[in-house]
């Protein structure tokens, strides 16, 4: 009591230091995420060009030139399908991986250790590395394949090379790399239930699955929606492992809307189009968003 | 209904330290309301939880209705458990965490309402069928675990601390409760507590734990009037029994017993000079701190309970002759601590 009524005459004796405390956050947000996003904005309604001091207001055109164009619409194809797969194969993975971590084991720790190893190496390094593994010439998986007699040196699969295989490929990198994160928060919310409950269910009469689909996934659905949300931002917003593992190729078979966009305003230079292009995906961010902040408004409720 | 038995079960945690659970043989009766009573990491629940299932006994056999169950999943054994926390299904409506245990066990779905609302019924729980454990007050979420328990009619009730996260006056009302609840279902129910009143007012029978070891099994009149060593002696009983030691030999009384020497009728008594430190008043009765005056035991700390209705005058700093009836004594070996016959005794 005594401690709250000092705290509050502190806070009203001085809004400057709380404007103080605040302003850091403020500006990193403003000048990181504010400044760049209204920049695109800008942008996306002009005809800014790399390398030229010209700027003139277009309207829309940005717009229909690229709605037009069969290049964005095959990234936004493929950006649907590079996420939806890629968060549902990370949830189902780290959803069982939690799961099978929970209870103690001789080397648990290891394991744990090794699972979360490709977060904490810098992505580019780890898609590198994965561009070796899946080049065409020097491929370790291949050759194991040729080894055991699947293929010969000749017909061997080229894993960044044929459009199917190649977006294979790209989620499998991609989930390589989300489902470490995804199995920490997972296991943060099957480490939450109390022991008892799926005592109880087991007392109760019930089996493994039922156990496991009818009590302990049903309790941990806020934080594996969590997962899901975090996850598909994470899927939707990168161009990293595209970028580096196949460009957007063969064909553009691997070109998602972040990729496309580089490619478009930096690479080629057309500032507006790759500006206009990344706006698309906006709307899918500010739901992710929407149900993010109301999944963490409901978890403080409960 | 069933009766319970285990055979010299061991519980060892960590191999080559001291077992949780050391060596219990006991059986319950048909029907019967036993209560495993013992202070926290007595063995008490982990004991609990092997009659279950949840754990399995490192030696020894659990029998249910004359069967050996070791091998037997929780749900192949037909126990019911009520754990401390209740463990209600947080996501799941009251009628479905009651349901659970039919939907479990494949009862046919259309005899799922009947039996649900049997079981709430009993437990005055039928308008509350609709809500989420956590809309629930900790008493309706007893009930509901309780209603959990009783609805596929088991054979035998085992009962986890149930009341402990209650307040002290609905957990008196709890305990009554479910004293005509059992005698109602009639089904053979163990139940844990580190509560003696719980122990000593449920209980048909009461099992005193310490560190994984029986120390004595009777009903609650015999543990506390004749208890088996001064573990139990101590344990039970609030303040507790008071000890002396002398040579061999440790000699007990109730603090209840132990009187001003004008109200302990008969010739057969001991009497000592007690000077009073301080006094605890607790309405219904007084307690008494204070010392021995003089003898073998001068200065010897000794505990008097006296009722609200005896003679004022016994206040702090006062002494007065307080005398024991020598039928009310209880003698220990002192090496072992276990229950022997009287002995003469050098009281002066």
């Amino acid at each position: 009591m005594k401690a709250a009524k000092v705290k509050s005459i502190g806070a009203a004796q001085s809004p400057l230091l709380g404007a103080a405390m605040f302003t850091p956050a403020v500006l990193y947000i403003l000048l990181i995420v504010g400044a760049p996003f209204a920049l695109a904005i800008f942008y996306a309604f002009s005809d800014a060009r790399i390398g030229s001091t010209d700027l003139h207001y277009v309207g829309l055109e940005n717009f229909r030139s690229i709605l037009q164009s069969p290049s964005f619409r095959q990234a936004l194809q493929n950006s649907i399908v590079f996420t939806v797969l890629a968060v549902t194969i990370v949830v189902i993975c780290s959803t069982m991986l939690a799961l099978a971590l929970e209870k103690p084991f001789r080397g648990r720790g290891l394991v744990r250790f090794l699972i979360l190893l490709p977060f904490v190496a810098p992505v580019s390094l780890g898609t590198i590395g994965w561009k070796w593994i899946l080049d065409s010439i020097y491929s370790v998986i291949t050759w194991v394949l040729v080894q055991l007699h699947f293929f010969t040196p000749f017909n061997a699969p080229m894993w960044l090379g044929e459009p199917h295989l190649a977006m294979g490929s790209v989620i499998c990198v991609h989930c390589w790399r989300l489902i470490p994160f995804a199995t920490v928060v997972m296991l943060a919310g099957s480490g939450a239930i109390p022991k008892e409950i799926p005592e109880a269910a087991e007392i109760d009469g019930a089996g493994y699955f039922r156990t496991l689909f009818q009590i302990k996934i049903p309790i941990m659905l806020p934080i594996i929606l969590v997962a899901v949300l975090f996850s598909t931002v994470f899927t939707f917003t990168d161009m990293t492992v595209v970028f580096i593992l196949t460009a957007g190729g063969p064909f553009d078979s691997t070109q998602t809307l972040p990729s496309l966009a580089f490619a478009t305003g930096i690479q080629g230079s057309d500032l507006a189009a790759g500006a206009a292009i990344s706006l698309f995906l906006v709307p899918v961010l500010i739901a992710a968003a929407y149900f993010m902040l109301r999944v963490a408004h409901r978890a403080e409720v409960v | 209904m069933a009766v319970v038995e285990t055979r010299n079960i061991t519980k060892v945690f960590k191999e080559g330290e001291l077992g949780a659970v050391n060596n219990v043989s006991l059986a319950t009766h048909e029907g019967e309301f036993l209560v495993f009573l013992g202070p926290s990491g007595s063995g008490k629940t982990t004991l609990l939880r092997m009659i279950a299932g949840l754990e399995t006994p490192t030696s020894g056999d659990i029998l249910i209705g004359g069967q050996v169950v070791n091998r037997l999943t929780p749900r192949e054994r037909r126990i019911a458990m009520v754990f401390q926390s209740y463990a209600l299904y947080p996501h799941l409506s009251v009628y479905k965490n009651i349901a659970f245990p039919l939907k479990a066990q494949n009862v046919p779905r259309d005899q799922h309402r009947q039996k649900v609302e049997w079981a709430a019924g009993l437990l005055g729980i039928g308008k509350l069928l609709d809500r989420k454990p956590r809309e629930l007050s900790g008493g309706e979420r007893q009930r509901v675990a309780l209603a959990r328990a009783i609805v596929r009619e088991p054979a035998v009730f085992l009962l986890d601390e149930p009341l402990s996260n209650l307040d002290a006056k609905l957990r008196a009302s709890a305990r009554e409760e479910l004293e005509q609840f059992h005698k109602s279902v009639g089904t053979t129910t163990i139940y844990v507590t580190h509560d003696q009143v719980e122990a000593m007012a449920m209980g048909d029978r009461v099992v005193v734990l310490h560190q994984g070891v029986v120390r004595q099994i009777g009903t609650p009149k015999e543990v506390y009037e004749d208890p088996a060593d001064t573990f139990v002696a101590t344990f039970l009983g609030s303040p507790p029994m008071n000890l002396l030691e002398y040579s061999d030999i440790i000699v007990g009384f109730r603090p209840e017993g132990f009187l001003p020497s004008d109200l302990v009728p008969g010739q057969k008594r001991v009497t000592f000079r007690y000077k009073i430190k301080y006094v605890e008043y607790l309405g219904a009765e007084r307690v008494l701190y204070g010392n021995i005056e003089g003898g073998h035991f001068e200065s010897k700390e000794i505990i008097s309970r006296l009722s609200w209705n005896m003679p004022s005058g016994y206040e702090a700093g006062a002494v007065h002759d307080f005398s024991i009836a020598e039928s009310d004594l209880r003698f220990f070996d002192r090496k072992t601590e276990k229950r022997t016959h009287p002995k003469p005794y050098p009281w002066q």
